[in-house]
């Protein structure tokens, strides 16, 4: 706006035919410069494809569909199976998810139909600034606080009430477990649930709670009846959304979750995801059949990032379109 | 929305509620409520608790030698991390300093030139490399620029420059999707009053579009600044880390988020001590960036702007008005 109270060229001077050689030049040198930096983001997506395909075609050929089906990994034997760090990142994902999903859609009800509106804003301001926290910091809180408070009061705990379960049966001594990881991607998958749910909440018609509440129906109804059923489509989006950031977690993970190359069936025993593996280990990769080995993981990891974040933008965009919140 | 709870209706007795049950209901509306502040509670708590424990336990670290010095030698105290915070600084700027006009250029471009066909396929590509986590981006940029013989800009060594490549690699998508997304905002009259002028279209282009749409452009560069600073996986392969100053940009250079992750993985109690307060400091940093953006530009702008990072969501319609502000 205050471009336009610069003095322009009179209009009846900016005989176009005067000008055109010039600006034509810098139109298009512009418009060439322009194109070259937009092209930039696809040159980038092919060096990306490129490189982790290439990387991982010598892996994926020498042990084929096995890569993903065995659970050896074995670097001095050079033997490869990702089952191990596949199965880490799917169970602590999934769990992650089911500790995070339900206190972010409460807080998401909170924030929209709950809370005075003067406390709005400041606890959006609160979940966005947890959005912030660079990973490998929570990481050090995570080491130095969380761990050694786990196994002394809450895993002997899980394992009396639920021991029954495999899941939850084995020693509860070490903080450094695949539990451990799966509340510290929780954690880091909090805001954005919260805040695309909140988003979703907040494009239910007002038409719709007042109706509700119009029949007499309580807080608790309104909320059910009228606004949760009509936003299901998009939280659940929200949710996909959230599995998506879950999956490429790498830092605090890596840093709580123990690193061991094996499938435990508990809960409380170290363990490892596509990304911690990545981040603990491909430093010390130098041979060439290990390094692809870990690049062909890495491929692994964007192949499901890309088709878990495809669905979310699907279903956000059904459970929007109903909504209203997307277009 | 409840000034509109009507009064008990009095038309049919058959319909009316028994107290015991509206007791109950609003029972579990209440329980529900009290549910739903209590997991609002349970959301913010983990950001008390960090900040609460990084004070605590980092702040009494927080001395000149702190900021001044290079690591003590294994097993003295005392010693600083100048050089990792010299090292993110350094990181970032190179960073910006490709990726800024690499990503807004780019946003223009896709708004005041592209074809429609053409500025979707962007869209989409820089949307799936938004989505890159970041340890994918470490892997791919080692092949890049540190495995020898990887290709043809490779060094062969871990390096500040490939640090730096890496970094402008993460910003260069989410800049081009946020700035492309405040430059829709623009309104077309202002384009085609500058045609109507005789100016040329370069001319429009930055001194009239990019120009109303600054403030948003800046917020989306800062949002983007503010991700890469605290970014750690994609630095393991590339910039690696220093015990001390680097010795070029050809070296491996430190930086805060490597130099915290050494230190928290380590045995030390002297290391821990220092991964506290450089925690605190990272973290004042990142916070910091974050705050500015409140102060520099509106709710709306900065929405617009987070909801490219990293993952993100469908964006909504551009609404021309919202912006005429």
């Amino acid at each position: 706006m205050s471009a336009l109270a610069e003095p322009l060229v009179p209009v009846a001077n900016s005989v176009a035919a005067r000008m055109k050689p010039v600006s034509r030049l810098s139109d298009n040198a512009f418009r060439w410069l322009c194109l070259a930096m937009a092209s930039v983001v696809l040159l980038l997506i092919v060096l990306v494809g490129w490189q982790l395909a290439s990387g991982a075609w010598s892996t994926l050929r020498q042990f084929g569909v096995s890569f993903f089906t065995r659970s050896v990994w074995d670097p001095v034997q050079n033997d490869y199976g990702a089952l191990p760090f596949i199965y880490g990142t799917a169970v602590s994902s999934l769990l992650a998810l089911l500790v995070a999903t339900p206190l972010a859609v409460a807080t998401a009800i909170f924030l929209t139909e709950i809370a005075p509106r003067w406390m709005r804003q400041p606890v959006v301001f609160l979940v966005e600034m947890l959005a912030a926290i660079p990973s490998v910091i929570l990481g050090l809180w995570a080491i130095f606080v969380l761990l050694p408070l786990l196994p002394k009061h809450v895993f002997p705990a899980l394992k009396s009430a639920l021991g029954w379960i495999p899941l939850f049966s084995g020693s509860t001594s070490s903080g450094y477990t695949m539990l451990s990881a799966a509340l510290v991607i929780a954690v880091m998958i909090l805001p954005i649930i919260t805040s695309v749910s909140r988003e979703i909440l907040r494009s239910v018609p007002d038409l719709q709670r007042e109706a509700a509440y119009g029949l007499g129906a309580t807080r608790w109804e309104v909320t059910r009846i009228a606004v949760l059923s009509y936003a299901k489509k998009g939280i659940f989006g929200a949710m996909i959304l959230g599995l998506g950031r879950a999956l490429g977690e790498t830092m605090a993970v890596t840093m709580v979750i123990g690193n061991a190359n094996k499938i435990s069936p508990s809960l409380f025993a170290p363990g490892n995801t596509l990304a911690s593996v990545i981040a603990s280990q491909f430093a010390e990769a130098t041979d060439d059949t290990y390094r692809n080995a870990l690049v062909a993981v890495g491929l692994v990891l964007f192949v499901l990032t890309l088709l878990i974040n495809y669905v979310a933008r699907l279903l956000l965009r059904l459970g929007g379109a109903q909504t209203g919140a997307v277009s | 929305m409840t000034a509109l709870v009507p009064a008990a209706p009095a038309f049919d007795p058959r319909l009316r509620v028994s107290d015991g049950v509206r007791r109950w209901r609003n029972l579990k509306s209440g329980l529900v409520s009290a549910l739903c502040v209590l997991g609002a509670v349970v959301v913010v708590t983990p950001l008390a608790l960090v900040f609460g424990y990084l004070v605590f336990k980092g702040a009494g670290s927080l001395n000149w030698d702190f900021f001044t010095k290079t690591p003590a030698p294994v097993g003295e105290t005392g010693g600083g991390i100048a050089h990792a915070i010299g090292g993110t600084f350094l990181l970032i700027g190179m960073a910006s300093l490709v990726g800024i006009p690499v990503g807004v250029l780019g946003a223009i471009y896709l708004t005041e030139y592209a074809r429609p066909a053409f500025a979707a396929r962007v869209r989409f590509a820089a949307d799936v490399l938004n989505g890159v986590p970041s340890i994918v981006w470490g892997i791919v940029a080692y092949g890049i620029f540190v495995l020898p013989g990887g290709s043809p800009l490779s060094l062969g060594k871990f390096s500040a420059l490939a640090g730096a490549a890496t970094l402008a690699f993460i910003m260069i998508p989410l800049i081009v999707r946020t700035a492309e997304e405040v430059l829709l905002l623009v309104p077309n009259g202002y384009r085609e009053a500058g045609l109507a002028l005789g100016i040329a279209k370069w001319k429009i282009s930055l001194h009239i579009v990019a120009k109303t749409a600054f403030r948003g452009i800046l917020t989306g560069v800062l949002l983007a600044v503010a991700r890469i600073s605290g970014e750690t996986a994609p630095l393991l392969f590339t910039a690696l880390g220093n015990n001390d100053w680097g010795r070029g940009l050809g070296e491996p250079i430190a930086a805060l988020p490597l130099q915290i992750y050494a230190y928290a993985i380590s045995p030390y109690d002297d290391w821990h001590r220092q991964a506290w307060a450089a925690a605190l400091v990272l973290l004042l940093v990142v916070l910091t960036m974050n705050l500015s953006l409140r102060f520099l530009t509106r709710e709306r702008i900065v929405k617009v702007a987070r909801r490219q990072l990293p993952t993100d969501v469908p964006p909504a319609a551009p609404v021309a008005q919202a912006h005429a502000g």
